[in-house]
């Protein structure tokens, strides 16, 4: 089967969700202009929130959430024993994403205030990297599904993969977007590494960095932006620690 | 005939989250049936302490990559009720839009997707493409115009970004509406055709009485804030959802159970339909009457059929908001207000049924207690004694192991259950 003209042979692939929302899978299921295509050019052995099929046999494991529990751990390791290509997808898989917010709480205070007298088993919460070998890192929450789509179809037809190294405000400028610092808002933009096409900046929100740190960011300026339009870094703290993807910054009060 | 069996569906597939079937028979009698859910949870409400009132709704709607925009909107509504924050009609409607966009995006996904392959006896939606193009293409086409609607209302499917306290960031453009109104226009046939498909298939023959609980329609079939209802004859307030919902918790699983006047109770498509049946769309209804679904019906297989007319009722409805919002000014979508404490609620008929979120929120705006109970939570209790009543009647009929479990498989995902949701 072809995918855009191109003849691969199949690859097997499974996808595995941990600890997370499953937006980033949803992604896949998401693209339908190319889903077919898509689908065509994959044998899917394992993808337990759309078939019943369970194959131990691929080549490429898409992981999924972030590891939260002894279980995962174990259920990780045999992943990475049986996978050639092991992906990170997301930010909750990259760098703990958003459920990392309850590692900067005491664990045993976090289950009190959920389950009351009932606690149930929880870990802090731990990005894939930090149990298992990751070959290849897609953040976003969610995935960009196009991103996603072209990374897959790249690592089956061994097409080198690449990400960019600028950062939003690249990608919101060339929407021709007011920019939401004018508008009065807080934006990672500047610090952010681009890949989204500015998805939120268009939509007139704030960037709170789910991509992770741009390599060509520079610090130094952002805090000077946010300063420029009467923020302190300490204002930005919460969105910069939103995903625990950037970078921590000195808070300056000055 | 004394039979043994022991049931144990680990991760449970195609459905939304990790939760297992457990079904042990000794000397032909029931011994144990359980709906154990083992996700692992993520603590939502103890990471929103401390946070400031307007990135909440961003973080709640990582609670579900499903109904996101759901979440966002219950959580909207908490804050802007603890506000006092009243916002724009066209605001409110536009948010109506995105809400029956990811009704149909969730109800097409969980039809085709996850149902349909049960129906067919396949492992998954991936065959069909082959075997039945043209039940593939209607899936396709209809998920795609969800999807697109989303996109444009909420400026994402997943995790919406111009939904923001006060209103909306962004309004689309009067030239995209009308775009998309075309494309809704045109899915009609789509879903006529998904309805006609629905005729031919056979959905198992199982009933357990119950209690379905909504919100309560005025003059429409109700989708955002309210008062809530009961088929038990139960009317509350908005604000009493606890005493609507009575959470608590059993050592096998992971996420809470809920109950109202009977052991369990059932929230989604086929609880909004037995209370306000009367608000559908009129050619929903008949739709529905021609499928065998009218009030009180109390067979939860009968959920697919119930999300399939929901599918219809928003599609026509979207049209009609669509319209709406051509004869508005668009440039009149965020309220300004100010920060204040205060407690709010807010109630949302999301995909899998009533969703609450509640914020306590002090003066400097940040949040300093939450709460959220979420319908797959609520419906945890009657799936698990769905199973046990289901195993009860398959074995007086002299059901196979393989049987029973084939049929608990597809009353598990007749809920449409989504577990790491119901286990934030
Ligand atoms: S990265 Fe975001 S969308 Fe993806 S699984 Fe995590 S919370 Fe969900
Ligand atoms: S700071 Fe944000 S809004 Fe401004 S240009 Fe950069 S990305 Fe766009
Ligand atoms: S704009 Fe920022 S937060 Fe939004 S998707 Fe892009 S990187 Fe993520
Ligand atoms: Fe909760
Ligand atoms: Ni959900």
């Amino acid at each position: 089967m072809k995918y855009l003209g191109i003849e691969p042979e199949k690859i097997k692939i499974g996808s595995f969700d941990f600890t997370c929302c499953e937006g980033c899978q949803l992604q896949l299921a998401n693209k339908e202009d190319t889903l077919v295509d898509f689908l065509a050019l994959l044998d899917v052995v394992n993808f337990r929130e759309i078939s019943s099929h369970r194959g131990e046999d691929y080549d490429i494991a898409l992981i999924e959430g972030s590891i939260t529990r002894a279980d995962e751990v174990e259920r990780l390791k045999k992943i990475r024993k049986r996978a050639k290509i092991l992906v990170a997808v997301g930010s909750c898989a990259c760098f703990g994403g958003v459920n990392q917010i309850k590692n900067k709480f005491p664990i045993e205070d976090v289950v009190r205030e959920v389950y009351g007298d009932d606690p149930v088993e929880t870990l802090p919460v731990r990005k894939v990297s930090d149990i298992v070998k990751v070959d290849l890192e897609i953040p976003g929450c969610p995935v960009s599904k196009e991103e996603v789509e072209r990374i897959v179809v790249n690592l089956v037809t061994g097409a080198e993969i690449k990400f960019p190294k600028y950062p939003v405000c690249v990608e919101c400028r060339r929407n021709l977007n007011t920019c939401v610092f004018d508008l009065g808002q807080i934006c990672l933009g500047p610090i952010t590494r681009a890949g989204c096409g500015a998805v939120c900046t268009t939509g007139k929100t704030g960037c709170i960095g789910c991509r992770g740190p741009a390599e060509e960011a520079n610090y130094e300026e952002f805090r000077q932006i946010l300063k420029d339009h009467g923020f302190t870094v300490r204002q930005a703290l919460e969105r910069i620690n939103f995903y625990g993807g950037l970078p921590e910054m000195v808070i300056d009060e000055s | 005939m004394k039979v043994d069996m022991k049931i144990d569906v680990h991760h449970l597939t195609r459905v939304e989250g990790h939760g297992n079937i457990e079904i042990t028979v000794k000397d032909g009698k029931l011994e144990k049936a359980r709906w154990a859910v083992v996700e692992t949870p993520r603590f939502f409400e103890a990471m929103l302490r401390g946070m400031s009132h307007d990135l909440a709704p961003m973080l709640t709607a990582r609670i579900c990559g499903i109904c996101s925009i759901g979440h966002s909107l219950a959580s909207l509504r908490a804050v802007e009720r603890a506000m006092e924050i009243e916002i724009p009609e066209p605001a409110n409607v536009l948010r109506l839009l995105a809400k029956h966009g990811e009704t149909l995006q969730s109800h097409i996904l969980h039809v085709f997707f996850l149902a349909a392959p049960d129906f067919f006896g396949v492992p998954s939606v991936i065959p069909l493409i082959k075997t039945h193009p043209e039940v593939a293409g209607l899936a396709v086409r209809l998920k795609k115009a969800a999807n697109d609607l989303c996109d444009l209302v909420a400026g994402r499917t997943t995790h919406p970004v111009s939904l923001v306290v006060g209103g909306l960031s962004k309004a689309p453009e009067k030239h995209q509406l009308r775009e998309i109104r075309q494309v809704f226009v045109d899915r009609i046939p789509d879903i006529e055709a998904t309805i006609e498909l629905f005729k031919t298939l056979s959905i198992p023959d199982f009933v357990r009485e119950t209690e379905f609980v909504a919100l309560k329609g005025e003059k429409d079939y109700p989708w955002i804030g309210g008062d809530l209802v009961s088929t038990d004859g139960v009317v509350k307030p908005e604000d009493d959802y606890r005493a609507m919902t009575n959470e608590y918790k059993e050592d096998f699983t992971t996420s809470k159970f809920a109950r109202l006047s009977r052991e369990s109770l059932a929230v989604g498509a086929l609880a909004r339909l037995n209370n306000n049946f009367q608000f559908l769309e009129e050619k929903s209804r008949a739709a529905a009457e021609e499928l065998g679904l009218t009030p009180v019906n109390h067979n939860p297989y009968m959920n697919n059929v119930a999300q399939v007319i929901e599918c219809d009722h928003v599609i026509r409805e979207s049209i009609k908001l669509i319209d709406q919002l051509l004869e508005m000014d668009l440039g009149d979508i965020k309220a300004d207000y100010r920060v204040r404490a205060g407690e709010g609620v807010g109630a949302v008929e999301v995909p899998r049924g009533i969703l609450y979120h509640e914020y306590e929120i002090d003066s400097e705006g940040l949040i300093t207690k939450a709460n959220c109970i979420i319908p797959t939570t609520q419906n945890n209790a009657n799936i698990h004694f769905d199973l046990a009543a289901l195993a009860e009647q398959e074995l007086e009929e002299g059901k196979t192991d393989e049987e029973i479990t084939h049929l608990s498989e597809m009353l598990v995902r007749a809920y449409d259950p989504c577990i790491s949701c119901s286990v934030h």
